[in-house]
C-alpha cells in the first residue's frame, strides 16, 4: 500500500467548508506563510492563479486564506466571519486574479506579506484533501508540506554545509523526513528546505543561527496543533 | 504486521484468523500506523461523530444561503415540508442529510467523510439510524471505524476524488462506508455488511461531478440526500440476504475502470454535464471572478 492514510482521513477531517482544497489547504498554506513571516501581517497582497483565480469567491478561499493569516485553524467557524475579523486587525488585504500562469499548479496562491520591517513572499499550492505544497520562499524553492515540523535555512553556499545541518539536526536526535536544496547562482545564497519528523530544541535553533554562514533559520513547528 | 486495507476479502480472512471484528482490525491498523492508542483513536472517532451531529442541527436551525444564493434552506423545508412521501423517518433522513451538506456549503464545520463534498451522507443515515434504533454511541463509533476501512480499499483500489474519479468516488464512496456502518449496527454478517456495500457501489457507479460553476452546491447537495436514500435501500437489501452477484472486491474495480475511462470534462472541472447547462453557464458567469490577468501564452 503506498499511501497508508490515516484513518482521520477517511472520517475528517473535521473542517470548515466548502472544499478541502479551497479552504482547508488554503488556510494552512496562510498558515504556514505566518510563522515564514515571524508575525500576522499588517498588509497582506494575495495573489489566486489558474483555477483558484475564478472560484476563490465562489469558494470561501478569500476567507479561508486570511483566517489562515490571522492563524485561525482549518476547523475554526470564525473562517466565515474573517474578512470582517481582518478589518477589524487591521490587516489591509488586497486580491489579485491571475489566469493562464502555465508554469504555476492550477490551485496556487502568492502571498507578499509584510509588518513594520518584515516582509516574505511565499507561493503556496493547495494539492487537495487539505494537503499544500509551499513551493517558493522569497524566490528560493523550498518545495516543503508543513505536514511535519519544517526548517528554513538560507546559508551561504559553503561547501560541506549540507552535511554539517544535518548532523546537528541528527544530533538533536530529529530525523528528516524530506529535505531539499535550492540555490541563486553558485557560491551565492543557498536555501534548505528541511522536514523533520520530530520538533526541534531552541539551542539547536539558536546554534544554527549563530553560524557565520547561516544567513537566516526559520522553524515551522506541526501547523496543525 | 497490522492488515493494509487492500480488499475486502483478506479484511475478513484477517478478522477471522486473528478473531478479531472488523472494526477491530482498523482500530489495529491505525494503532500501528499512527502510533496512537485505542482509546485516543475511538475518542477522536466520537469527536468527529459528535461534529456530524452538530453539523445537522446547524443546517436545520440556523440560515443556509451560499454566496452564489444556489443554495437557500432546502433541509429546512423538507424537514417541515407537510407531505410526507414515505413516511416522517424518510423525510428526516433526506432532510439531516441536505442539512449536514449545506452546512458545508455554507462555509460551516463538517467532517469530510470521505471528503467535504459528500459531508452529508454519514452524518444523515447515521443521526437517523441511532435515533430510530436507539444505539449507543460506542456503537455509532465501531460503525463508524468500519466505514472508514471500506473508505481505505475504495481509495486504495478506486478514488475519493472527484477529479480523480468522478461523483462516485465521492458520494458514491460515502454512501456505501454508511450502507456498511447501517448493516453492521443492525447486526448484519460480515457478508452481508459487505453485501450492502457491493450493493450500494452498484447502485451509484458512472456518476459524475459536473458542479455548476465549480461550487460544490449543485447538484452536490441533492446528491447527498439521494445517496443517503440509496444506502439505507441497500443495507435494508443486504440484510435480507439479497446476493448482489458481483462480489465486493469486483464492484470496486468497476468503480476504478469507470474512473479511470471518465472524460476530464466530467471530474470536478466543470466543464461538462450540469455545470455546462445554459443556465449553468449563466450562473457561473454571475458568480466567478471576471476581473482576471490573463497571461499571455507561452510559445
Amino acid at each position: 500500500m503506498a499511501k497508508q492514510s490515516s484513518i482521520f482521513n477517511m472520517i475528517g477531517p473535521v473542517m470548515i467548508g466548502p472544499s478541502s482544497s479551497h479552504t482547508a489547504g488554503v488556510v494552512r498554506i496562510g498558515r504556514v506563510a505566518i510563522r515564514l513571516l515571524g508575525v500576522i501581517p499588517e498588509q497582506a497582497v494575495i495573489t489566486f492563479y489558474n483555477s483558484f483565480a475564478r472560484t476563490y469567491e465562489g469558494h470561501g478561499s478569500d476567507r479561508a486564506i486570511l483566517a489562515g493569516l490571522m492563524d485561525f485553524k482549518t476547523d475554526d467557524k470564525r473562517i466565515k466571519e474573517s474578512l470582517q475579523l481582518a478589518k477589524e486587525l487591521p490587516l489591509h488585504y488586497i486580491f489579485k486574479s491571475v489566469g493562464n500562469a502555465s508554469t504555476l499548479h492550477p490551485n496556487t496562491i502568492k502571498l507578499e506579506l509584510k509588518k513594520n520591517d518584515k516582509q516574505i513572499e511565499v507561493i503556496g499550492e493547495s494539492l487537495g484533501g487539505g494537503v499544500i505544497n509551499i513551493a517558493e520562499v522569497d524566490g528560493f524553492v523550498t518545495n516543503f508540506s508543513a505536514s511535519l515540523h519544517s526548517l528554513l535555512i538560507m546559508a551561504e553556499d559553503v561547501k560541506g554545509s549540507i552535511a554539517f545541518i544535518a548532523n546537528v539536526i541528527s544530533n538533536d536526535q530529529c530525523n528528516i523526513a524530506n529535505m531539499s536544496v535550492s540555490r541563486k547562482g553558485k557560491n551565492k545564497m543557498a536555501c534548505l528546505a528541511i522536514e523533520m519528523d520530530s520538533g526541534i530544541k531552541p539551542t539547536t535553533l539558536m546554534y544554527l543561527k549563530a553560524l557565520h554562514w547561516v544567513n537566516e533559520v526559520i522553524y515551522v513547528p506541526d501547523i496543525d496543533l | 504486521m497490522a492488515f493494509l486495507f487492500n480488499s475486502f476479502l483478506d479484511w475478513k480472512a484477517y478478522s477471522v484468523a486473528h478473531s478479531m471484528e472488523l472494526y477491530d482490525v482498523v482500530l489495529e491498523y491505525e494503532q500501528d500506523h499512527k502510533g496512537q492508542s485505542a482509546e485516543e483513536i475511538m475518542k477522536g472517532i466520537l469527536r468527529a461523530y459528535q461534529v456530524m451531529c452538530d453539523a445537522v442541527k446547524t443546517g436545520l436551525n440556523e440560515e443556509m444561503k451560499s454566496r452564489s444564493g444556489m443554495i437557500n434552506d432546502g433541509a429546512k423545508k423538507v424537514f417541515q415540508s407537510p407531505i410526507t412521501v414515505l413516511s416522517p423517518e424518510f423525510q428526516k433522513l433526506v432532510a439531516r442529510a441536505l442539512a449536514a451538506k449545506e452546512v458545508n456549503s455554507c462555509m460551516g464545520r463538517i467532517v469530510a467523510a470521505p471528503t467535504a463534498g459528500a459531508s452529508g451522507i454519514l452524518p444523515g443515515t447515521l443521526v437517523t439510524l441511532q435515533e430510530i434504533h436507539q444505539l449507543p454511541d460506542s456503537v455509532m463509533v465501531n460503525a463508524l471505524l468500519l466505514s472508514a476501512g471500506i473508505a481505505l480499499i475504495i481509495q486504495e483500489k478506486a478514488s475519493l476524488a472527484g477529479a480523480v474519479g468522478g461523483c462516485q468516488a465521492e458520494t458514491g464512496s460515502a454512501a456505501a462506508m454508511a450502507a456498511g456502518a447501517i448493516t453492521f449496527a443492525l447486526g448484519g454478517t460480515v457478508d452481508q455488511q459487505f453485501n450492502a456495500v457491493g450493493i450500494t457501489i452498484q447502485c451509484m457507479l458512472g456518476l459524475v461531478c459536473d458542479p455548476v460553476a465549480g461550487l460544490v452546491e449543485v447538484p452536490c447537495v441533492v446528491r447527498n440526500a439521494s445517496a443517503a436514500a440509496i444506502a439505507n435501500a441497500s443495507a435494508q437489501m443486504a440484510l435480507a440476504g439479497l446476493d448482489p452477484v458481483i462480489p465486493v472486491d469486483q464492484c470496486v474495480e468497476a468503480m476504478g475502470e469507470i474512473g479511470q475511462s471518465m472524460e476530464t470534462r466530467y471530474k470536478e472541472t466543470a466543464l461538462g454535464g450540469l455545470a455546462a447547462t445554459r443556465t449553468g453557464q449563466e450562473i457561473a458567469k454571475k458568480v466567478l471572478i471576471q476581473d482576471i490577468d490573463i497571461l499571455p501564452d507561452e510559445d
